[in-house]
């Protein structure tokens, strides 16, 4: 069973992605987090995304097209990345969110991928 | 004596609220054998006793207040067609009945039937533990998912299940014979500990959110033990949980740091805590019965000792070990058997232990990794060493411990 964990970060933890010490740090947690999601053998695919401030969002009403700059939802914390993973249940799969280093500073959605 | 609304009225009325709550509980569904329904009487009491006792002070005859509110909740129940059934006519009159038994100085307790049948073999065993603290202690089901990392409405349907299980299928309500006690206890110790959390080397213990279920573990751990104060293994586990509780505020430095346990700072470790571990593990040792769980505890008072001789012995570590090994082969056991051979015998013989594990059995057990990564790191293996804590790394569920991997790790290099 596929499922997505999304990882919502802080602007703390986007800060952290570009600071001098504390870069380490973060790029160690996702590069050894990843590592061990493979290891497990069920890494399926994800992608770290840039800061929300690179984002640009577009809604189309009524036949207009409407360009925004910056994320859809203006919310303490932002998407900035997902994994998904291929596990036997939600229990699994919330364990190896658990794990995710978002879950200690900002939060881990975890959600079925609809099978099509 | 604590004072109405100060926090720590707050605890002493939960604490009471819960206590008379699991007592009454277990009163009932002994009676009627209608968990479900027991609770459903029971359940908006609590709600009001954990609201209202904080505030007014516990009363005087807890048993008495709870029950007379669930029967006026029943009544009023009663004008809805719902409960109009038989078995709640029954229970109504058995809350009538509990009422006048509850003006009594003393109301009997019988929640050690309870645990006896929330760890019945033919409960499923992760439903256990989540089964005692929702019965004994009425936890609410979010509260108990979120310690056991499941979704809320997942949770709730599993508890559900079980409960439907245990009317249908007719467990006995009591307390097991003399030849069937010891494994039947085993499983309501086990559920406890499960309770506790992943053990003593959850190293992640003193991050408050991570707490978990550790209070009401002890609570749970207390009542078993002061119920069976014949059976050492009781005893056992409750000094095992108490000297993991002595240290939790010295699993932190000052900067939020983690400490491992051999350098943790011991003026930190609680020393009432202390105490009551060694008195409950010396009144076990009186049986002359050892125990998986006098074992564990017998290990935790080894490294407690260091309080006192200013070392850690490792050999008699290394020892204890492999007599709870032998009793119970868990790769928690085996692990913590390799870590002590590594310190008294040097880190060749604590890796060959390592190595001896099922890859299988390790492949998600942070504590494996981590344990692999120092052993290699003093080898000088330094390649697999950072292959090794890398692995532990993304196990690790706790911040600080990540942080105090890395540092481990970095002078390795990539």
């Amino acid at each position: 069973m596929k499922y997505t964990i999304l990882v919502y970060e802080t602007a703390a933890d986007f800060k952290d992605r570009a600071d001098g010490s504390r870069r380490e740090t973060y790029w160690g947690a996702y590069r050894a987090y990843t590592h061990s999601l493979q290891a497990a053998g069920i890494m399926v695919g994800g992608a770290a995304l840039e800061p929300p401030a690179s984002a640009a969002t577009v809604r189309q009403r009524n036949d207009r097209r409407g360009v925004q700059d910056g994320p859809f939802a203006e919310t303490k914390e932002q998407l900035g990345g997902y994994y998904v993973i291929d596990v036997p249940d939600l229990d699994t799969a919330l364990e190896w969110a658990s794990r995710c280093p978002a879950a200690a500073t900002g939060a881990v959605e975890v959600r079925a991928n609809l099978s099509m | 004596m604590s004072v109405v609304g100060s926090p720590g009225a707050r605890e002493a009325a939960e604490r009471a609220a819960r206590d008379s709550y699991g007592r009454l509980l277990a009163y009932l569904s002994a009676r009627t054998r209608e968990l479900a329904r027991a609770e459903d009487a029971l359940g908006e009491a609590l709600l009001t006793a954990l609201e209202r006792w904080p505030r007014a002070g516990v009363p005087e005859r807890p048993e008495a207040w709870l029950l007379a509110v669930a029967r006026r909740r029943l009544i009023d129940g009663s004008r809805h067609a719902r409960v109009q059934s038989e078995a709640a006519g029954a229970l109504r009159i058995l809350l009538e009945g509990a009422e006048a038994r509850a003006a009594a100085p003393e109301f009997p307790d019988e929640r050690l039937k309870l645990l006896f049948v929330c760890a019945h073999p033919s409960i499923d065993p992760a439903m256990r533990t989540p089964l005692m603290l929702q019965t004994v202690l009425g936890l609410d089901a979010s509260r108990i998912a979120s310690a056991f990392l499941v979704a809320p409405a997942t949770m709730g349907q599993r508890l559900v299940r079980e409960k439907a299980r245990i009317r249908e299928t007719g467990i006995e309500w009591a307390v097991p014979e003399s030849t069937a006690l010891p494994a039947r206890l085993a499983a309501v110790l086990e559920g406890i500990y499960a309770a506790y959390g992943s053990g003593w080397d959850d190293v992640a213990g003193a991050d408050p959110r991570r707490r978990g279920l550790a209070e009401e573990a002890l609570t749970l751990g207390r009542l078993v033990s002061q119920l069976m104060p014949e059976e050492p293994e009781a005893s056992g586990l409750l000094a095992l949980m108490l000297h993991c509780e002595a240290r939790r505020a010295a699993r932190r430095d000052d900067a939020g740091h983690y400490v491992p346990l051999d350098q943790q700072d011991v003026s930190r470790w609680s020393r009432s805590l202390l105490e009551e571990a060694e008195s409950a593990l010396g009144a076990g040792a009186r049986a002359g019965r050892p125990g998986r769980f006098q074992l564990e505890a017998a290990i935790q008072s080894a490294h407690a000792y260091r309080a006192v001789s200013g070392r850690t012995d490792w050999e008699a570590i290394a020892l204890l070990y492999e007599g709870l090994v032998r009793c119970a082969p868990t790769v928690g056991a085996r692990v913590g058997h390799a870590a002590a051979l590594a310190q008294a015998r040097g880190a060749p013989t604590g890796l060959a232990a390592l190595e001896a594990l099922a890859p299988a059995d390790v492949a998600g057990y942070q504590p494996y990794w981590a344990l692999r990564g120092h052993l290699l790191r003093e080898l000088g293996r330094r390649a697999d060493a950072r292959a090794a804590y890398d692995r532990a790394f993304g196990l690790s569920e706790d911040r600080a411990v990540r942080e105090f991997l890395m540092a481990a790790a970095t002078p390795l290099g990539a």
